[in-house]
């Protein structure tokens, strides 16, 4: 059991050293969200109103684009270089590699979006009580949206598919997670049912850390056959 | 189970059973038809314009059947590697696709005259359209690899995925659905239909399933004859 863990860990170092040796590619995400927010007030016009109704909506869709976009190449590094056959040889189950890969990927990008969203909801007008509604609902809709994603790049990791295609796969999946992601925010704003949108991306967290794995784990024994 | 995985064995039964659902499918259609936009009544609000539900509603039913037949036998494929279940669900995908894009596009044509408008992002409409989308990452991602098995096993855990994730995203469309618009004017045509209106309805509900189990086994037949195609190539110049 020690052993696991301490694979577990290991593993955990390696990737955090690897994406922190290189910062850029993990702030592209956050750089995508706030870019893709600074062009919604240019897109519909910079009337307060209009950008207080649908900012939390929109920061949602763009972190959910953020998060798809950098999920994309989650494994085709390590199939590129022959570290996923060895992480398949040692005493980790490949389940346990995909779930330590896919928080260790969740810190690195995931946490970033959630901390910046207070500034996007004040550049988009948004009321006070937003400002912590929506890191609240990010932190625990995102790494929702990285489980998602992360099945979508194992199934087309090795494929000479574009970005697109994964798109395609993943987006349709990561819909309950936007539904309740919004509307836990939106409820603060004089809607209805906050805590039980709340209490389900809470249930949609678990349930994919517990299921998800196992699809990745499947996905990637194909493409290491 | 595994006695119908021999291709041989199956294609007997299949060639057996297919003239019948044929024949059946193309002497119902026309019954069907009659009945449904002739000698049915006429709806007392919608007037004529309700006879379209006579394939929008068969064309969404099959929508959802064919989704379970193109999971169920992904899973059968992944599970127990049966072969033939993962051709069938194959052959099954565009069938669906089909289905789906039939149903949208007659409710959207139903619905202009009715709601005033083309389409109303709707629960129902909503969770159809995702559907669909679902449909068409399956088929794209089946022929995404050079490697056609590679293709055909991603294609299964991403039809299993599919499967866990609909209940999820009917039942968080429904939540957005009544959080977005309380009132839902979509109400078909109330709790109830005359049975006049019911039977040719289920006809063509038949008709469509017939339709279907030959179309898909016409699928089924070719892909099997295709696979064994190019082993027999690949035998040849290995």
């Amino acid at each position: 059991m020690s052993g696991l863990v301490g694979a577990a860990l290991a593993l955990a170092r390696r990737d955090l050293m690897l994406a922190l040796r290189r910062p850029g590619e993990a702030l592209l995400p956050v750089l995508f969200l706030l870019t893709g927010t600074a062009l919604f007030p240019l897109g519909v016009g910079p009337g307060a109103e209009t950008l207080a109704r649908i900012g939390s909506g929109v920061i949602w869709v763009l972190a959910l684009f953020a998060v798809t976009v950098g999920t994309d190449r989650l494994w085709a590094a390590d199939l590129e270089d022959g570290s996923l056959e060895q992480l398949e040889l040692g005493i980790l189950p490949l389940e346990l590699v995909a779930l330590v890969r896919c928080l260790v990927h969740w810190l690195v990008t995931g946490l970033p979006l959630v901390v910046i969203s207070p500034l996007l909801a004040l550049l988009m007008q948004q009321p006070p009580a937003v400002l912590l509604a929506l890191p609240a609902a990010l932190l625990l809709g995102t790494p929702v949206l990285i489980m998602i994603g992360a099945i979508g790049a194992a199934l087309l990791v090795g494929s000479r598919r574009s970005q697109a295609l994964t798109a395609l796969l993943v987006l349709p999946l990561q819909i309950p997670a936007l539904i309740f992601g919004v509307g836990a925010v939106e409820a603060t704003t004089g809607g209805i049912g906050g805590t039980v949108a709340y209490l389900i991306l809470g249930a949609l967290l678990l349930g994919s850390l517990a299921l998800a794995p196992f699809a990745i784990a499947a996905a990637l024994r194909l493409a290491l056959e | 189970m595994h006695a119908y995985a021999n291709p041989l064995r199956f294609q007997r039964i299949a060639d057996a059973i297919r003239p019948w659902t044929t024949f059946l499918a193309l002497a119902l259609f026309p019954v069907g038809l009659v009945w449904a936009l002739a000698v049915a009544p006429a709806d007392y609000q919608q007037s004529d314009a309700y006879r379209i539900m006579y394939v929008h509603v068969p064309a969404a039913w099959m929508s959802m059947f064919t989704y379970l037949v193109v999971g169920g036998g992904s899973a059968v494929a992944l599970i127990w590697r049966h072969p033939l279940a993962e051709i069938a669900a194959r052959a099954a995908a565009p069938i669906g696709a089909c289905f789906t894009a039939i149903a949208l596009v007659t409710g959207s044509i139903w619905g202009k005259p009715m709601w005033g408008t083309w389409w109303v992002w709707d629960a129902r409409l909503t969770s159809v359209l995702i559907l669909f989308f679902l449909y068409l990452g399956y088929i794209a991602l089946y022929d995404a690899f050079e490697d056609a098995s590679r293709g055909a096993r991603a294609a299964s855990i991403l039809a299993l995925v599919g499967l866990v994730n609909i209940p999820i995203v009917k039942f968080s469309v429904d939540w957005w659905n009544t959080l977005h618009q309380p009132s839902s004017v979509l109400r078909m045509d109330g709790p109830s239909m005359p049975p006049s209106m019911l039977w040719p309805l289920l006809l063509m509900a038949l008709v469509f399933k017939l339709y279907m189990v030959s179309v898909l086994l016409v699928r089924i037949r070719t892909e099997t004859a295709e696979r064994r195609i190019s082993a027999l190539r690949g035998a040849e110049t290995a």
